[in-house]
């Protein structure tokens, strides 16, 4: 396409747009509507039974703070959340690196590169349930690797030690969703104009070189998009270590999510698992801001100046 | 129609209120997680995918066959989809006429919020339904002194399994006290195989052994005053004493290495047993079958042994009490129409256990919980261990539910997680036995 068509399909398009504002406001009803039955009132519905006693089957009683006060004082709250925390945390410096590598790898246009990325892309087409049950067997001390491989050091309590437990957890969950957000870098990398690496390589830059002054700066919103995802994503996984490990041994990977589900549909306390779903609710929304927060306030500023 | 709408404003509110509309329908649709609540007398039925799951199907068939004007309608689910749904349903009014469930605190919270029917006067004027169960089964529907839930598969008492070869390799016969187990231990392990196989990472292997161990050392006294909820009732001596006994036996080497990793769902406890790598299992007798499925030259061959659950010198218990599932039941919602209710409770009365029904189970390779049907294993396959099992259901004085189903399900997690740490060592008993007194307090 070039320039001309193209500004002139950009001129009759906003033409167009300001000509039948009031019908487009329609557009956005869909969406709103959405927006308020599936998030809004579910989530004043999870904050109002917050105040509630309910166990599922019987009537609803009013509890006012009693439900908070029971959540906020059992050591498992601070317990769980410290795990999601620290699962965050090592799953994020796990799987930014390795995602960011792999995006620009995979970003190239050989060959054998492509196919190689559709092997990547193989965990994320897999049920998270199916992925924990051929780990836990994988991991099973008699029958699993460590019968197979006679390698010493896989012969580990994995799932019995809760520091294993623990990496076992991460490792998982970064095995899983590594692929996704190498894709998210691999089309942040082909976004890049190639005139900034033709322009650097003329200036005698080398590959390292133009990785770290190029490529990284350049992927600074895809890397707040996809630590966003992941951050937030962390906080959403219970499958997995729900049918991997149950949360043990003890409480060790017991994470938020996790201990929510467990109060609300194993113990039957529907105000305590909402008080939890407040509690997640509100720090995944923190943690969200915060990221994007990191990304720096000017948001309109361009990163392709002069390219 | 399309061509009737002139402009292009039309076309838009229209999606809109299509999307509306669509939304309108899924959202009306999310509420309703019952059956259709059918009108007249045609009742609805829940039941679960497992190995009865023809049976059921055949039954209700029948009925149907027999009664056009009132049929049942049935259907199948997972178990732990069916837990959740399960209650979801009851609580929004939405059950079916026929509710499968396991007794123990969930029946329990159903009748305390009367969503089941109480079915007293079915018992009385059939005394021959309520007869033709095993009384020690039967038990587990009744609460305070009213039937509420009637047996409708098997028994499922658990047992000890062993490795005749390994015995035989190590010199020992299968133990029958306490000090045998641990008499054993060291024999077993001198030719390199664990003593026990236990599925930790599921967790509620290791529940049976505390089962046993507390009713031995104390009675069953103490599990009914922990039930009953008594302050302080975690702390019986016999608790205390069955969690130093696990403990010694963890420290002793007897369960396999990394216990804690294997799983029983994915069938490696039982291969343990099985390839020789470990001698002895506590599990349930429905594991016979998968034994069965995983090597059916182990069992032609004879090399499985079974014996119940030794006994502790100087223990209170009675030996022949056992644990485990006394059986699955069926309830009768309160919320289903009188016709409904009639349906499903003449369905319980002739339609569950008539003969092709308790054939039908015995040929899963299970025992039915009703009252001399031993003489009706004979001629089926692996009757010496149907057998068996119909003795330790029958002879039990106290077939007591598995805790975890039995307990108030808010405590259930606690407790499994609680065990699983004694198991580890990471928990001492003094510190399970506080855990539990503070978390049945609630």
């Amino acid at each position: 396409m070039s320039t001309p068509t193209l500004s002139r399909a950009r001129k009759t398009g906003v033409k167009s747009i300001d000509g039948t504002r009031a019908s487009l406001a329609w557009l956005t009803v869909p969406a709103l509507v959405f927006f308020v039955a599936f998030a809004i009132i579910p989530l004043g519905g999870v904050i109002v039974l917050s105040f509630m006693h309910w166990d599922g089957i019987g009537d609803i009683s009013w509890a006012g703070f009693a439900n908070w006060a029971s959540v906020l004082s059992d050591p498992l709250t601070g317990g769980s959340l410290w795990t999601t925390v620290k699962v965050i945390l090592i799953s994020c410096a796990i799987q930014i690196p390795i995602s960011l590598l792999l995006g620009v790898f995979t970003a190239g246009f050989q060959r054998y590169r492509a196919v190689l990325s559709v092997l990547f892309f193989v965990p994320i087409l897999l049920s998270s349930a199916a992925v924990a049950l051929t780990f836990t067997a994988l991991l099973d001390p008699n029958f699993g690797l460590s019968g197979a491989i006679p390698i010493e050091a896989l012969k580990q309590d994995w799932l019995g030690n809760p520091d294993l437990a623990l990496a076992v957890v991460v490792f998982v969950l970064s095995w899983q969703h590594i692929p996704f957000h190498v894709l998210v870098y691999q089309g942040g990398v082909r976004q890049i104009p190639q005139s900034l690496y033709e322009a650097a390589s003329i200036d005698g830059a080398n590959v390292v070189q133009q990785f770290f002054t190029i490529t990284v700066p350049q992927l600074k919103y895809t890397f707040i998009t996809s630590t966003t995802l992941m951050v937030v994503g962390t906080l959403t996984y219970f499958d997995l270590i729900f049918v991997l490990t149950g949360g043990g041994p003890g409480h060790a990977t017991t994470v938020l999510p996790l201990f929510m589900y467990l109060e609300g549909f194993r113990a039957n306390d529907m105000g305590g698992a909402s008080v939890l779903g407040v509690i997640l609710a509100v720090f995944g929304l923190g943690l969200a801001l915060l990221i994007q927060r990191l990304g720096g306030k000017n948001r309109q500023a361009s990163q392709l100046e002069g390219a | 129609m399309f061509s009737a709408l002139s402009t292009k404003r039309n076309r838009q509110r229209l999606a809109a209120v299509a999307v509306a509309a669509a939304l309108g329908v899924t959202v009306a649709g999310c509420g309703s997680g019952g059956p259709s609540q059918s009108s007249g007398a045609t009742a609805t039925m829940w039941s679960l995918t497992s190995g009865d799951q023809p049976v059921i199907k055949d039954a209700v068939a029948q009925w149907n066959e027999k009664n056009p004007d009132r049929k049942i309608n049935v259907e199948f689910f997972a178990s732990d989809a069916y837990k959740a749904k399960i209650r979801t349903a009851v609580g929004a009014g939405q059950a079916p006429t026929l509710i499968f469930n396991w007794t123990g605190g969930v029946l329990q919270s159903y009748v305390d919020n009367k969503a089941v029917e109480d079915l007293s006067d079915l018992v009385k004027e059939k005394p021959e339904v309520a007869d033709r169960y095993l009384p020690s089964v039967l038990q587990n529907g009744v609460i305070d002194g009213k039937t509420y839930a009637l047996p409708m598969n098997k028994v499922n008492p658990a047992t000890m399994y062993f490795n005749k070869d390994l015995l035989d390799k190590a010199g020992i016969e299968p133990p029958k006290t306490w000090d045998d187990i641990l008499g054993a231990v060291p024999k077993l392990k001198a030719i390199g195989v664990a003593p026990f196989a236990l599925g930790g990472q599921t967790k509620w292997p290791e529940l049976i052994w505390l089962e046993f161990l507390v009713d031995r050392q104390g009675g069953t006294g103490v599990w009914e005053r922990i039930q009953k909820g008594e302050p302080g009732a975690w702390s019986d001596p016999a608790v205390l004493e069955a969690l130093k006994k696990i403990q010694q036996l963890v420290d002793a080497g007897g369960f396999q290495d990394s216990f804690a990793s294997t799983a029983s769902n994915s069938g490696s406890e039982l291969a343990l047993l099985y390839t020789g790598k470990a001698a002895m299992c506590l599990q349930l007798s429905s594991q016979f079958q998968a034994i069965k499925q995983g090597s059916p030259e182990f069992i032609a061959n004879d090399k499985l042994g079974y014996a119940p659950f030794p006994t502790i010198e100087g223990g209170k218990g009675d030996p022949s009490y056992t644990v485990g599932s006394p059986a699955n039941f069926f309830s009768v919602s309160s919320t289903a129409s009188e016709a409904q209710k009639k349906t499903a409770k003449d369905f319980l009365a002739s339609g569950l256990f008539n003969d092709s029904y308790t054939e039908g189970i015995i040929k899963t390779g299970a025992v039915p919980p009703l009252q001399g049907v031993d003489s009706k294993l004979g001629t089926a396959p692996d009757s010496d261990f149907l057998k068996y099992t119909y003795d330790l259901a029958a002879k039990a004085p106290t077939f007591q539910f598995s805790w975890d189903q039995a307990v108030d399900p808010s405590l259930a997690d606690t407790l499994l997680t609680h065990l699983s740490q004694v198991f580890l060592k990471q928990e001492t008993p003094q510190q399970f036995v506080d855990a539990m007194n503070a978390a049945s307090k609630k």
